[in-house]
C-alpha cells in the first residue's frame, strides 16, 4: 500500500532523515520506533507532505505522491494523527469531528461515523458541544484519532499516540488501535513506547539519528535484545 | 435629550463602521498573521468601481451597493493571489511591507488612472437623509450603519460557526498545518478569509460614499489606521475583540468631543490615544485577546 524509497528530510544543514526506505502492506500494522530526535516525526510529515523531502520517492497504491499536495494526499486516503494530538482547542468536540470529515460528500455516512465514535467514546458524546481544549490529554488523543478516522482513510499514520499520557490511558489507546487493525485498517504507528507499539505490530522498523537500524518482525527485535536497549531503552 | 440621543447615535454609527473594518483586518490576521494595511485600498477599489459604474450610466443604488461589495471581495481575493500568496511563508515583516507596497501602488493607480482630486459620487446620496421620529431628527445613514453592521456581524458569526469553511477559518487561526491534514485546501481557506474581509470593507465603502458623496485615492487609509487601533484595543486577531474594540473607539472619540470644551476639541485624537495606552498598560493583550497558547494541554 505504501512504499517509501530512499527518503531524505533536511532542515537547512540538519539532515533529520537519511536514505530511509520502508513499506506498509495492505492491512498491516507497522511500528516505527526510535528515541527522541530520531527523525520519526520528520518521516511522518514528509509522508503527509507537510515538510518537503529533500530526496526519495513516496508511493501510495502504485502512485508516486511525492509531489502531491498535503490536501490531495488526504483525499487519496492517507492521513495522520499528528504528534501532540493538535486538536482544534478553540472548536467544540463536534466541530473537530466535522472538520475531520471535510473531504467527504456523503452526509449520511458522516453522520453514521460520527455516531459510531460518540458511542465508542462516551466522553466525546458528553462533551460534544464543549471546547475541545477542555478535554484531558487522553480524551484529546481519542478525539484526534476519531477526527482522523472521520475522513475514512485507507492508511492511518499515528505519531506517538502515547505521548504525555498516563500508562492506563496508553493501554486503552492501543486497545483501540488494535481494534482498528482488526477491522482491516492499515496503520503505521510511530512510538517511543516499544512495549505498547509491539502489541499489535506485524513488522517493526527502528531508526535513530535519521537512519534505519532494524527492519523485521517484532520477534527479531526481542532476539536482538540489545537493539531495544540501545535505541529505545525499554 | 435630543443632543444626548444624537451623540449616542453618532458613537454607535462610528463604532459600527470601525468594527466592520476592524473585523476585516482581524479575519485575515487571525489566520495569516498578516496586518493587511492594504485593506483601505480594498475600500478604495470598491468605491472607485461604483464611481466608474455611475460614470458609465449606472443609476440604481441597489446595484451600486451590490457592486461595491462584490468589487471589494474580488479585490481582496486578487490582492491575496497576486501579492500575498508569494510571501505567505515569509517572515511577518515581509507581509507587512508587502501590504504597504500594495497600498501605495493602488493609491497611485487611482491618482494616475482617475485623478488625485476627490471625485463626486452621488448615486448613494439617497441613503443619507433625515428621518423624523416625533420631535427627534436622526440621520438615516447612521441608523442603517448600525442595523447593517449588526446584521453583518450576525451573519459572520453564523458563517464562522456553521459552515465547514467557517470552522476551518477558526481552526486555521490556531493551527493551519492541521487544517490541511483534514484535507481542507489552504488556498481555499485563505481566499475565503480574504473574500469575507473584502465584503466587510465593501459595506464600509458604501457608508463612506453615502456620507461623503465623493471618492478620493486615500479614501480608506485613515479608516484602516483607526481599525488597526480598534484591533489593538480588542486584542489583535480576536474577532469579538475587533468588534468590541471598534465600538469602544467610536464611543471614546464621540465621548471626548462631548465632554471636551470647544476650544480643546483639537486634543481629541491625542486624548483618545492616551486612553488607549492606559488601557493597554492595564491589559497588554487587549480587552479580549489571549496570550498565545502554544501546544495543547497535557493531562
Ligand atoms: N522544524 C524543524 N526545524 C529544524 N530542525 C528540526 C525541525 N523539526 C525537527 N528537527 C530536527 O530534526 C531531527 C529529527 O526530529 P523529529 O523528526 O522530530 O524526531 P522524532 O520525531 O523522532 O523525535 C531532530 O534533530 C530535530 O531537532
Ligand atoms: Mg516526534
Amino acid at each position: 500500500m505504501l512504499k517509501v524509497e530512499n527518503l531524505g528530510v533536511r532542515y537547512g544543514a540538519v539532515a533529520a532523515v537519511r536514505d530511509l526506505s520502508l513499506s506498509v502492506g495492505q492491512g498491516e500494522l507497522v511500528a516505527l520506533l526510535g528515541p527522541n530526535g530520531a527523525g520519526k516525526s520528520s518521516t511522518i510529515n514528509a509522508l503527509t507532505g507537510l515538510v518537503a523531502p529533500s530526496a526519495g520517492r513516496i508511493v501510495l497504491d502504485g502512485q508516486d505522491i511525492s509531489r502531491v499536495r498535503t490536501e490531495d494526499r488526504i483525499r487519496a486516503g492517507l492521513t495522520s494523527t499528528p504528534e501532540g494530538r493538535r486538536i482544534f482547542a478553540n472548536l467544540t468536540v463536534g466541530e473537530n469531528l466535522r472538520l475531520g470529515a471535510a473531504t467527504r460528500r456523503d452526509p449520511k455516512g458522516v453522520r453514521q461515523d460520527m455516531e459510531r465514535f460518540l458511542a465508542l467514546f462516551p466522553v466525546l458524546s458528553e462533551r460534544y458541544a464543549q471546547a475541545a481544549g477542555t478535554l484531558s490529554g487522553g480524551e484529546q488523543q481519542m478525539l484526534a484519532i476519531a477526527r482522523s478516522l472521520m475522513s475514512r482513510p485507507k492508511l492511518l499514520l499515528l505519531d506517538e499516540p502515547s505521548l504525555g499520557l498516563a500508562p492506563k490511558i496508553v493501554v486503552r489507546i492501543f486497545d483501540f488501535i488494535g481494534q482498528l487493525k482488526a477491522e482491516g485498517l492499515t496503520l503505521l504507528v510511530v512510538e517511543q513506547n516499544a512495549r505498547q507499539a509491539l502489541r499489535f505490530a506485524d513488522r517493526v522498523y527502528v531508526m535513530s539519528s535519521g537512519v534505519l537500524r532494524f527492519d523485521g518482525p517484532p520477534s527479531g527485535l526481542a532476539d536482538e535484545h540489545g537493539l531495544l536497549n540501545l535505541y529505545i531503552g525499554g | 435629550m435630543d443632543y444626548a440621543l444624537q451623540q449616542l447615535l453618532n458613537a454607535l454609527a462610528f463604532g459600527a463602521e470601525y468594527s466592520l473594518v476592524a473585523l476585516g483586518l482581524a479575519v485575515v490576521f487571525s489566520i495569516m498573521g498578516l496586518v493587511n494595511f492594504a485593506h483601505g485600498e480594498i475600500i478604495g477599489v470598491s468605491a472607485y468601481s461604483v464611481f466608474l459604474a455611475a460614470a458609465l450610466g449606472l443609476t440604481s443604488p441597489i446595484v451600486a451597493v451590490l457592486l461595491a461589495i462584490a468589487a471589494a471581495a474580488l479585490a481582496a481575493i486578487a490582492f491575496e493571489r497576486v501579492a500575498f500568496r508569494p510571501v505567505r511563508y515569509a517572515p511577518t515583516t515581509t507581509g507587512l511591507l508587502t501590504a504597504f507596497g500594495v497600498s501605495i501602488v493602488v493609491q497611485n493607480l487611482f491618482m494616475l488612472l482617475i485623478s488625485p482630486k476627490p471625485q463626486s459620487v452621488s448615486i448613494l446620496n439617497g441613503l443619507n437623509q433625515m428621518w423624523f421620529f416625533g420631535p427627534f431628527a436622526v440621520s438615516s445613514l447612521q441608523v442603517m450603519e448600525l442595523i447593517v453592521s449588526g446584521l453583518t456581524i450576525l451573519a459572520l458569526v453564523l458563517f464562522l460557526n456553521r459552515s465547514t469553511l467557517g470552522l476551518a477559518i477558526r481552526a486555521a487561526s490556531r493551527d493551519f498545518a492541521t487544517v490541511r491534514l483534514m484535507g481542507i485546501r489552504a488556498n481555499r481557506v485563505i481566499a475565503t478569509a480574504f473574500a469575507v474581509s473584502g465584503a466587510l470593507a465593501g459595506i464600509a465603502a458604501v457608508f463612506i460614499m453615502a456620507r461623503r458623496g465623493s471618492v478620493s485615492p486615500d479614501l480608506g487609509f485613515s479608516l484602516v489606521l483607526k481599525a488597526f487601533v480598534a484591533c489593538v484595543i480588542g486584542g489583535f486577531g480576536s474577532l469579538p475583540g475587533a468588534a468590541v474594540g471598534g465600538m469602544l473607539l467610536g464611543f471614546i472619540e464621540v465621548g471626548l468631543l462631548v465632554v471636551l470644551p470647544q476650544e480643546y476639541g483639537g486634543f481629541k485624537d491625542a486624548l483618545t490615544y492616551v486612553i488607549i495606552v492606559a488601557l493597554l498598560v492595564y491589559r497588554p493583550e487587549g480587552l479580549l485577546g489571549q496570550r498565545v497558547e502554544l501546544g495543547d494541554k497535557e493531562i
